[in-house]
């Protein structure tokens, strides 16, 4: 390991409580969770943070409920807990596919859904999801609770609008009533991050449909004039073309932007196709 | 800090950031659990937290306070999985065993050839090709157990 540990404090809450007012009190703190990203930066030496703050035992965070059609995921549930949720896979069934398909099972079973979203990555699995199903983000401080649309989160590359002093607390997802459909493309099935993923919600009663993309962009992309393209009864090559005005991916280490515009139109093109 | 390690209760004194995966070699003096790549891709520091796989490398030691942690050596040399391994070439250079035996050793009894592939999908092994290890898991399913 390049990282060394000696000089880090880390700062242990036994409630949210305790969590918010040490983020008052004895801020900035980086919030831990499952660590599966933040372990690897320090593993790689390149973890700025010296004080943190434990969030792993706080078991208010972890459940799933449904209420006036509203489903709340707790933001500590790891993406096992996302899988085996029945709620989930009756109402959300393109978040288990996006759970099962990251990483591997022991990744799995450590990472939450709450640190995929605050690690703010343009190649999360589970944030097109969130995307297209017009997501709420529940934030808390020790002022109070507040719900911010999972669409204005981002304001930029890892870049959100979460103050310091607040911690994500839960996910809400709205009733969906299109079909839903999620697809990643990486290297292989497990262990590997995406090159292009894409989240997509059928039309339906008379609502558009939704579509989001992953890792063609500074952050996860709602595309609009896609959705809307699509919505008029456009062809597909036409809302392909629009899709490409609306994403900007890059070369990295990963793939290319070439690829990646190639493989983004291919899975509209997909999903468009295979509606009942 | 207590937990329980193996079946026993033991008090480690380690930093709280340290990594499981440093404390359970350096301070306790298991070298079953082996370091791969350090970032979670490879599976080769697998041990159990309450029965459920994770990758040692990426747990903070202040995470197991509590808890029961199982490495390849709480399965004492004599699990069926050990055996199956040694006996059908599920192990070659060795690096990745440890890790691979106690990612199998929660999938029961008699899991699929899926169940198998999904559950090994975290651990990767450069030797074998993963077919002996697929079959060394078959071999050891039916009498699979944990002792936490």
């Amino acid at each position: 390991m390049l990282g060394s540990v000696a000089d880090r404090q880390l700062f242990e809450p036994r409630t949210l409580r305790d969590a918010l007012r040490m983020l008052d009190q004895e801020g900035p703190l980086v919030p831990m969770a499952g660590c599966t990203d933040l372990y690897v930066s320090l593993n790689f030496g390149t973890l700025t943070g010296t004080r943190f703050l434990n969030l792993w035992g706080l078991d208010e965070l972890r459940s799933i409920a449904v209420a006036d059609g509203l489903l709340s995921i707790g933001a500590l549930c790891t993406y096992t807990d996302i899988m085996r949720s029945r709620a989930v896979r009756v109402r959300l069934p393109m978040l288990a596919a996006a759970a099962r398909e990251v990483g591997g099972p022991q990744v799995q079973n450590r990472g939450t859904l709450g640190g995929n979203v605050a690690n703010a990555s343009p190649a999360g699995d589970t944030l097109p999801v969130l995307a297209a199903a017009d997501a709420v983000i529940v934030a808390a401080s020790s002022a109070g609770t507040r719900r911010i649309p999972f669409v204005e989160f981002y304001t930029g590359y890892r870049q959100t609008l979460l103050a310091a002093n607040e911690l994500i607390v839960a996910v809400e997802i709205p009733r969906i009533r299109g079909r839903q459909w999620f697809r990643k493309v990486g290297t292989r099935a497990a262990q590997a991050i995406s090159k292009v993923v894409m989240a997509a919600i059928d039309d339906s009663g008379g609502d558009p449909p939704r579509i989001a993309v992953g890792s063609v962009g500074p952050t996860v992309l709602r595309v609009p004039s896609t959705e809307a393209a699509l919505a008029a009864g456009a062809g597909i090559e036409e809302a392909q073309r629009t899709l490409l005005e609306e994403i900007a991916p890059i070369d990295d280490v990963r793939s290319t932007a070439e690829y990646r515009r190639r493989v983004a139109v291919n899975l509209l093109a997909t999903f468009w196709k295979s509606r009942r | 800090m207590q937990f329980t390690l193996n079946g026993k209760r033991v008090r480690v004194d380690a930093h709280p950031m340290a990594r499981l995966l440093d404390v359970l070699r350096e301070s306790c003096g298991l070298t079953g659990t082996k370091e791969g790549c350090g970032e979670g891709e490879c599976g080769a520091c697998t041990v159990l937290i309450d029965r459920v796989p994770v990758n040692a490398c990426l747990v903070p030691f202040a995470q197991v306070a509590k808890s029961h942690v199982t490495t390849i050596e709480g399965l004492r040399g004599r699990h069926p999985l050990q055996r199956a391994f040694a006996e059908l070439g599920g192990a070659q250079c060795g690096i990745c065993t440890p890790g691979m035996i106690l990612a199998a050793v929660v999938l029961g009894p008699r899991p699929s050839t899926n169940a198998i592939k999904t559950g090994l999908a975290g651990n990767i092994c450069r030797c074998t090709g993963y077919s002996a290890i697929y079959r060394s898991v078959q071999r050891a399913g039916a009498h699979a157990r944990v002792r936490r």
